[in-house]
């Protein structure tokens, strides 16, 4: 590290420490009129609660203050109807359910806007103060670090990354205890998520259950014990365990506790005016932070790998398609009013894409609505299988995905501690079909109950099914597991695991493309290389020492184990011929059996 | 039926594998060295941080006991060969029936003063490298002697960690008994953009050391210059780590002498790897080959020996490969440093001066003789193809796109390769056939009549 690096990480630390401070810096002030609720006996009951509990006439200091008093005033505002109800009754014409304030209204009336709107303080009066100390300062370090990168001799540069306390990993016990930890956090979070129903946590529980039965005792992986560990290092990876606690918790903030982060959607709310001509969401703030990341490790993809073509083109198309299609497009239809669509973003990876307010809001909208309603049915049913036919999932996963975006720049620092056991492939095969397998489901009752109107199928309404994927998958495992375990499962535990686009796109790959990964004769040398670095824990030495060719749904076609082969055995291809021979029979490698015969 | 192998290196393991594959016998590997097979060509990673030990290990630890591969750890001291009994260093006995002995190679040393000395050491070993780790704490300088595959390995290693190294190479460029001019200089120049102190040249003549703590100190070159170092390493090739047979009736000539079946001079003895030399080695070939890839084939072939399928040693078309520094090698063929005067020679070199191609032919059949590669990949089957066939320069020349092995994107430089020999010949051949996997493999299914 020279001195300019030194510096650079310095200003980003800095950055980073401004950053984590930012949404402890607000106040909030609320005014009577800043809330209206929908139903008129609620805003009455609570404009009523909130002169006694004195909500209106307080600054509060923290997020926290504030949503206390707002509970307080809610409660306050429910016993009131309550006592009403009982005293004299509920007026005639007015349902129950209608009348009474239910606690999962809570949720329903008090948005993260409203924190927004209530935010006060140096964040809301400086916001580009705060973006330049926070945003600006993390891309201005982060960039003196990367940069002097490029004075290097071109090659893989790998040192040291078992040796990093930020790389290194977690031993399986520990990874197994960081998970379950997470996991079981996730489920009974589930429980008041679904307003106190354990039904969901408890199936999925059940679910994953059976799955570690199905892999230990039925496919034997008990026998096969011990697994070989992506890193046996116990807990000496501190600052790789700090960051993922730091990412977990950004993510649970993010998607169940938005008006906690406040101070960082304010701060980059006149960026969303710009460009969108709205307030920023902490959707905005997620979508302006992801793009920014990945175009900054963008650059230290390729001060890294600047020798390979393929990874320059490779990381300068997923800079791309997140700032275009990712993040602008979709600004600039919200700007002219149309409804917004990131047109790369592919069901069942994009899971609402049929749910009834998309399908409506797009069919409302004119030719353009119509458009992307075809469009992302020709995604869908067209370009998956033609496109994966002809190059390989790797057009979608490590080309143009977002996930796969952030995978390949933010995550590559990571990407060696993926699991590359047996049991973790057998693992992932139930899980990453199972979740596809579930978005099926799921969309088939969407689509089921957008047809007939029937809400409810048996016992299950589909309302709650859509609610429970939202929560458990496109939240909970692809964003706090998905993202936050990069440093201590590697980079692709979303991809690997979990996408159910990535199983579908898996599945044309494995038994209807042309792409393949050829290995070079018989000049493996067994290192281990290739399979370390691949970040879907496919043990691509496996296959190299025996001359197969690999052919792997999983693979995502980042071109990495060809590019640290030290011995120039990998090569990504596309092409048919051959490629049952050759990927799916052993090779014998030096003796055929007519030569035995001979003698 | 119980058959040993001693050493869990390359050669024993492929041993086993395949005893496996064809048989049902009783399989023991033994090794001292480590519980469990990994792939010593990996070991300077595990240094350099790109690697665990584990990582290394081509096959988890459940592997052995599922195929029934029985892994014994410790040191054979001597084999009673007339009683079938191998006898352990901590006086265990174990009865064969047949045995494989793969026990590998140990550095050279040549007698150097202090070469015995603390922090004197080779790179072939766990151990080796666990003295490597021990040392590198507080290292202020390292030197290297020994200008080969192993001594830049070590150079790489160090200069990884930001050790200062200065490297003794006695010829006058790096690997020139090996490379030919042009590549040897390529490597010889990057040795030293990299930073590596390199000594042409230079032998060492001998080694101090610290009088109380016996710590290499200090070595003294032939040209009376004098180093101050705290590791030294040797690296000035390998001979059979074989000491412990000595005294034995196993025939052996630096190396246990092998017919073309892998058998030694005492039934049911076999030896492979690199401390088995072949008695009757074919064409061309050296008797004794310390490579991964030869370790392989003899594995396999051994195998097949031992279960009755009779079939002799053939290693087929010489190939091999290495990585100095960034620069990755290839070579396939016959391919000399001194080009012989049959032979003539088509040399490529990009303007960067880290990537070439060479194409040897014979100059009077224009039959291929090989290739070698500096940071361009060829493909093996390809190339092998060519060469044993016999096939025309020009025919290679004009289809060199079969064997370009670049990743996509990469820029093809088969047309600028084939230039250079127009401009040696005068003649105006044209490229026809471009990268690609589909061509490739109709060009290897398609049987030529030899």
């Amino acid at each position: 590290m020279n001195i300019i690096q030194k510096i650079g990480l310095g200003i980003f630390i800095i950055g980073l420490a401004i950053f984590t401070l930012v949404p402890g810096m607000e106040s909030y002030d609320l005014s009577a009129d800043s809330i209206t609720l929908p139903n008129e006996y609620h805003q009455a009951a609570f404009q009523k609660a909130a002169e006694s509990t004195g909500l209106f006439s307080q600054q509060y200091t923290s997020t926290f203050a504030l949503t206390d008093a707002l509970k307080e005033t809610f409660a306050s505002a429910q016993s009131a109807i309550n006592t009403q109800v009982e005293s004299s009754g509920i007026p005639d014409g007015v349902q129950e359910w209608d009348y009474k304030l239910g606690d999962w209204k809570f949720k329903e009336y008090f948005k993260p806007e409203m924190f927004r709107d209530a935010s006060v303080g140096p964040v809301s009066s400086n916001p580009y103060l705060y973006l330049l100390l926070t945003v600006g300062l993390g891309l201005l370090g982060g960039l003196l670090y990367i940069l002097p990168k490029f004075t290097d001799i071109p090659g893989i540069k790998n040192n040291g990354i078992f040796h990093s306390p930020m790389t290194r990993g977690l031993s399986v016990g520990w990874r197994t205890f960081a998970l379950g930890a997470t996991v079981i956090g996730i489920l009974f979070y589930g429980m008041s998520y679904m307003d106190k129903q354990w039904f969901w946590p408890g199936i999925t529980a059940m679910v994953m259950g059976i799955i570690t039965f199905m892999v230990f005792y039925v496919q034997k992986s008990m026998k096969n014990n011990p697994s070989r560990s992506a890193s046996p290092y116990g807990v000496s990876a501190w600052l790789g365990i700090i960051t993922g606690i730091y990412l977990v918790g950004f993510y649970i903030l993010l998607y169940w506790a938005p008006q906690h982060i406040t101070g960082w959607i304010v701060m980059v709310s006149p960026v969303s005016e710009m460009l969108n001509g709205g307030p920023a969401s902490q959707w905005f703030l997620y979508g302006f932070l992801y793009t920014i990341i990945i175009l900054v490790m963008g650059v230290r993809m390729m001060s890294k790998y600047r020798h390979n073509r393929y990874q320059l083109i490779r990381t300068g198309s997923v800079m791309f398609f997140q700032t275009a299609f990712a993040f602008l497009i979709p600004q600039i239809l919200q700007l002219l009013n149309q409804p917004s669509m990131d047109f790369k973003n592919i069901w069942p990876l994009n899971y609402t894409f049929f749910f009834d307010w998309n399908i409506n809001s797009l069919l409302e909208s004119g030719g353009l609505g119509i458009f992307m309603l075809v469009w992302g049915i020709v995604l869908v049913v067209v370009a998956v299988p033609v496109i994966t036919y002809l190059y390989g999932k790797r057009w979608y996963c490590s080309w143009v995905c977002g996930c796969g975006g952030l995978a390949e720049t933010l995550g590559d620092p990571y990407r060696q501690l993926s699991d590359k056991s047996l049991r973790a492939w057998k693992y992932e095969r139930f899980i990453i079909h199972g979740v596809l397998a579930f978005a099926v489901i799921m969309t088939g009752m969407t689509l089921y109950t957008y047809f007939s109107g029937v809400s409810q199928i048996g016992f299950i309404s589909t309302g709650n099914v859509q609610k429970w994927y939202g929560f458990f998958i496109g939240a909970g495992f692809s964003g706090v597991v998905g993202t936050g375990f990069y440093p201590l499962m590697g980079n692709r535990v979303w991809c690997r695991f979990g996408c159910p686009l990535a199983a579908y796109l898996g599945l044309v790959q494995r038994f209807k493309s042309r792409f393949r990964i050829t290995t070079n004769g018989s000049q493996c040398i067994s290192c281990g290389n290739c399979s370390t670095h691949c970040e879907m824990g496919i043990d691509v030495r496996s296959y190299a020492q025996k001359g197969q060719d690999i052919v792997r749904s999983s693979c995502v076609g980042c071109g990495v184990c060809a590019a640290v082969c030290p011995r120039g055995v990998l090569r990504l291809e596309n092409s048919g011929e051959d490629v049952n021979e050759r990927a799916f029979t052993e090779r014998a490698i030096h003796i055929s059996e007519d030569q035995v015969t001979l003698l | 039926m119980h058959i040993a192998i001693i050493g869990n290196g390359i050669s024993g393991i492929t041993a086993a594998r395949w005893l496996r594959k064809l048989s049902d016998h009783k399989i023991t590997v033994i090794s001292g060295e480590g519980e469990e097979f990994f792939s010593r060509t990996a070991l300077m990673y595990i240094y350099m941080g790109h690697m665990r030990l584990e990582d290394t290990q081509p096959y988890e630890k459940w592997f052995w006991k599922k195929n029934r591969i029985d892994i014994k750890k410790g040191w054979v001291e001597t084999v009673d060969f007339k009683g079938k009994n191998l006898e352990f260093h901590d006086g265990e006995k174990m009865p064969y029936d047949k045995l494989i002995i793969a026990c590998g190679s140990k550095p050279n040393k040549f007698g150097w003063p202090g070469q015995d000395l603390d922090g004197v050491h080779g790179m072939y070993t766990l151990q080796d490298l666990e003295a490597m780790e021990r040392h590198s704490t507080g290292l202020e300088q390292a030197v290297i002697v020994g200008g080969g595959l192993i001594g830049i390995e070590m150079a790489e290693m160090f200069h990884s960690r930001h050790i200062p190294v200065k490297f003794l190479v006695r010829e006058s460029k790096y690997w020139n008994a090996v490379l030919p001019d042009e590549e040897s200089d390529m490597v010889t120049r990057h040795i030293r953009e990299n930073g590596i102190d390199l000594r042409l040249e230079t032998e060492l003549k001998e080694i101090w050391g610290e009088k109380v703590s016996g710590k290499a100190q200090m070595i003294i070159t032939n040209k009376g210059e004098k180093i101050k170092c705290g590791f030294v390493g040797l690296t000035a090739g390998v001979s059979p780590n074989t000491e412990f047979l000595n005294h034995t009736d196993l025939e052996m000539s630096r190396g246990i002498m092998v017919n073309e079946y892998l058998e030694t001079n005492i039934p049911d003895v076999y030896a492979i790897g690199d401390c088995a030399k072949q008695r009757n080695p074919k064409p061309g070939r050296r008797p004794l080959e310390a490579v991964w890839y030869t370790g392989k084939m003899q594995g396999e072939t051994v195998a097949y020996n031992i279960c009755g399928k009779k079939v002799g040693y053939d290693p087929g078309i010489w190939f091999n490969s290495a990585k100095f520094f960034e620069i990755e090698y290839q070579v396939y063929g016959d391919l000399q440093a001194k080009l012989p005067e049959t032979q003539s020679t088509i040399y490529w070199e990009h303007a960067d001066g880290r990537k070439s191609v060479r194409i040897n032919y014979h100059t009077e059949s224009g039959r291929i003789a090989g290739f070698n590669l500096m940071g361009v990949r060829y493909r093996h089957e390809v190339c092998e193809k060519w060469i044993a066939e016999n096939t025309h320069v020009e025919e290679v020349l004009q289809n060199l796109g079969l064997a370009n092995f670049d990743p996509e994107f990469y820029k093809e430089y088969e047309q600028e390769v084939i230039d250079v020999y127009n401009k040696q010949s005068g003649k105006n051949l044209q490229l026809k056939q471009r990268r690609g996997l589909s061509a490739v493999l109709r060009f290897l299914r398609k049987k030529t009549a030899l």
